[in-house]
């Protein structure tokens, strides 16, 4: 029994970090129809961030360290975001409606950042040191040991999901998104300056990008290739889930989540993942657009 | 109209970065490949050799240091005259992670560079790559990381361990001093999958029990189910054939779950101080490893070897097994064709037989057999600061076995041969 609840909760682990890396990209892809190769190092580039406020802190604030955490959250959100922003305007605003062109422009983007990242920080991987309020598990019952920096992810997820709905569903910005992406014509016509949507759509999404970078430094060592790891997994959530659906992004994580921890169990992990794959292209056999496919208005659908 | 001339603008501008970019490229690239200009023209009066390593992707991180070890040799034998009274002269190219660039890429340094010889290679799936190419037009690669044994090339000089000098004493000394239940954690390629099909034939020799045999994608950085399992099948000890970002993303994942070094020890086999230095202290103080050179060594070419690393790489930079491997194999190449007196590979090979050289690690002998290593095997285990200090050592350097000859238990894994 403890095992069983130990799997699921691994698996909803493993999906609240896909959530984070995917919630971002359920944005740029399923929104605005950029496939955003580059998503990965953005994760990359957020993470970095983490090592570098932590080194910062390690030296000048020692007394302070454990509050590197809040800080390297939102700075990882905001520098990603900058960059998201700053990408727009010089690159990814003329490959609007040109999914194939915007593939190539982004995985020669996702190369030139790892180089960079490379000459920056160096080959080999870095690692940062959790805060103690991050280290340890919380026991509940026999055998049954939840790590704290892994419920801390979880809740992170919830918190920036709950944030992104909020946003497009309650706020002004969100329906002027949800104008823009639908019909831009129309909403321009409306008044809305779309271009500046545009541009704050996408460092909408690789500001999230940049948050599940921050996380992902409490599991795994940082290297310049760490986005490659996530990219394709990020990718496959989105589309089974539905592209632009923040309900389908949750079934997305959950089912990979769950899905490869629970198949990994039962077989080895090597042959999990194959197995949930398998299970995708099932899925997709009957439902095309994923599961909590939008029925939109847009003209070109 | 105002669109289109502030799209030719951008347009200007990226080029202008971009060219300045790719200038700053060439120049460093230049000054990689250098040496090969001069030797132009004059090839006569240099020696040319091959360096064939990962530059770039995920396998970057742990042989760059390798071909800096390897320049740092030829370098030193520059200094003090060259071989054969010619300069060494290294022929620098990027296998880039990638199998098919590493055969692309020998081919050319043996067919378009001609190339006295060639260092390089970290996975046994590049060595695997190349190794048609070596045999077929006769070139030598020194290869300078441990790996799963089951090969002999005439065309290779093997400088890392075989599996008789790392895997099989590793799960010995474990045995000894924890107990008989082992779980077994890999990257899914040759050498772990090999290296634990040589592990299951050796538990039943030792009536041990394996508990778990799990093998994840390279990469891969989820444990938990892992964990979970280990948790549940509770252990003695673990062994741990992970390659690459695997190996932190496992440890960190081993602590936060209450596992550590205290309560199921682990013992890998392709972490060594390099990798330390990613993992963190905290998540490998207490864990032990198997190989045949470490940094902490007290002797005198150890200390110089250290020495003259960091002032070319850096006060920070460390050295480790493949690293030393690699400087090692340069200079037993130069001793090699000292004696044969010139580079063909032929002699190269027949003067290699049997070759001394007292490398940092200790004396290393070419085993004429195999074109293995004597080598010294050593556990060590990871202090509180990352250091890796021997707890076990071989009373000397043991004959390389590639094919596990010696054991009978092995019987059926080298059938083949």
């Amino acid at each position: 029994m403890s095992t069983v609840i130990m799997q699921l909760f691994n698996g909803i682990s493993v999906g609240s970090i896909l959530l984070l890396a995917a919630v971002g990209l359920t944005i740029t892809f399923g929104l605005m129809g950029i496939i955003n190769m580059a998503h990965g190092e953005f994760i990359m580039i957020g993470a970095y961030t983490t090592y570098v406020v932590q080194l910062i802190f390690q030296k000048y604030f020692p007394g302070g360290f454990s509050a590197y955490v809040l800080v390297a959250l939102v700075l990882s959100f905001l520098i990603t975001a900058l960059l998201g922003y700053i990408l727009e305007k010089i690159i990814i605003r003329y490959l609007y409606d040109r999914p194939e062109d915007s593939l190539l422009v982004t995985w020669g983007l996702s190369l030139i950042l790892q180089q960079l990242a490379r000459n920056i920080f160096g080959a080999p991987d870095v690692s940062v040191t959790s805060p103690k309020f991050l280290q340890g598990n919380v026991a509940i019952g026999a055998n049954i040991d939840l790590p704290i920096n892994r419920l801390a992810i979880l809740a992170i997820a919830i918190l920036a999901l709950g944030s992104v709905a909020y946003l497009l569903f309650r706020t002004k910005f969100g329906r002027n998104i949800n104008a823009t992406m639908q019909n831009r014509q129309m909403a321009a016509a409306l008044g809305i300056n779309t271009k500046r949507i545009d541009s704050l759509t996408f460092a909408l999404g690789t500001g999230l990008a940049g948050l599940a970078g921050c996380t992902v430094t409490w599991i795994g060592s940082i290297g310049p290739s760490i986005g490659q790891d996530y990219i394709i997994n990020a990718f496959i959530t989105v589309v089974v889930g539905g592209a632009g659906t923040l309900l389908g992004t949750i079934f997305g994580s959950t089912f990979m989540g769950v899905g490869n921890t629970t198949l990994e169990y039962l077989t080895n992990p090597s042959i999990g993942q194959a197995l949930v794959l398998i299970l995708v292209i099932i899925i997709l056999q009957f439902k095309p657009k994923g599961v909590f496919s939008l029925s939109s208005r847009k003209i070109d659908d | 109209m105002k669109n289109r001339w502030h799209r030719s603008w951008l347009l200007l501008c990226t080029t202008i970065a971009f060219i300045s970019l790719l200038s700053g490229c060439s120049s460093a690239v230049a000054s990689l490949t250098q040496p090969t200009k001069t030797a132009t023209g004059a090839s006569e009066k240099v020696i040319k050799v091959g360096i064939l390593h990962s530059l770039s992707g995920t396998m970057a991180n742990s042989e760059i240091p390798v071909e800096q070890a390897e320049l740092l040799a030829i370098k030193q034998i520059n200094a003090k005259g060259g071989v054969l009274g010619k300069q060494v002269v290294p022929v620098i190219e990027d296998g880039a992670s990638d199998n098919a660039t590493f055969a692309e890429k020998a081919d050319q340094l043996l067919n378009q560079y001609h190339v006295a010889t060639v260092f390089g290679c970290w996975t046994s799936a590049s060595r695997k790559a190349v190794l048609p190419i070596f045999e077929h037009n006769n070139g030598l690669l020194w290869y300078p990381v441990q790996y799963e044994g089951m090969e002999s090339s005439p065309n290779i000089m093997y400088m890392g361990a075989a599996p008789n000098q790392q895997i099989v004493p590793a799960v010995n000394y474990m045995t000894q001093h924890f107990g008989k239940k082992v779980f077994l954690v890999g990257s899914d390629y040759v050498f772990p999958r090999t290296a634990n099909a040589i592990i299951d034939q050796q538990a039943k020799q030792l009536h041990m029990t394996v508990v778990g045999e799990k093998y994840v994608p390279m990469g891969s950085t989820d444990f938990s189910t892992i964990v979970t399992q280990i948790k549940k099948t509770n252990p003695d000890y673990i062994v741990n054939t992970l390659n690459g970002g695997s190996n932190d993303a496992f440890f960190k994942q081993l602590h936060e779950a209450g596992i550590t070094a205290n309560t199921t020890p682990t013992i890998s086999a392709s972490v060594a101080e390099q990798e330390v230095k990613g993992i963190g202290n905290t998540y490998m103080a207490g864990q032990y490893t198997s190989w045949n050179y470490y940094q902490s060594q007290n002797n005198p070419q150890n200390e110089a070897f250290i020495k003259a690393f960091r002032a070319a790489n850096g006060a920070n930079s460390v050295t480790d097994d493949p690293i030393e491997a690699g400087y090692n194999a340069v200079h037993l190449w130069a001793k090699a064709v000292e004696k044969a007196g010139t580079t063909k590979v032929a002699a190269v090979r027949q003067a290699a037989k049997g070759l001394s050289y007292a490398a940092p690690e200790g004396k290393v002998t070419i085993d004429g057999d195999n074109q293995h290593l004597y080598k010294t095997v050593r556990i060590g285990k990871v202090a509180s600061n990352g250091v890796i200090n021997t707890v076990w050592q071989s009373p000397q350097p043991v004959k390389p076995d590639p094919y596990l000859k010696g054991y009978t238990w092995a019987g059926m894994l080298n059938q083949g041969q």
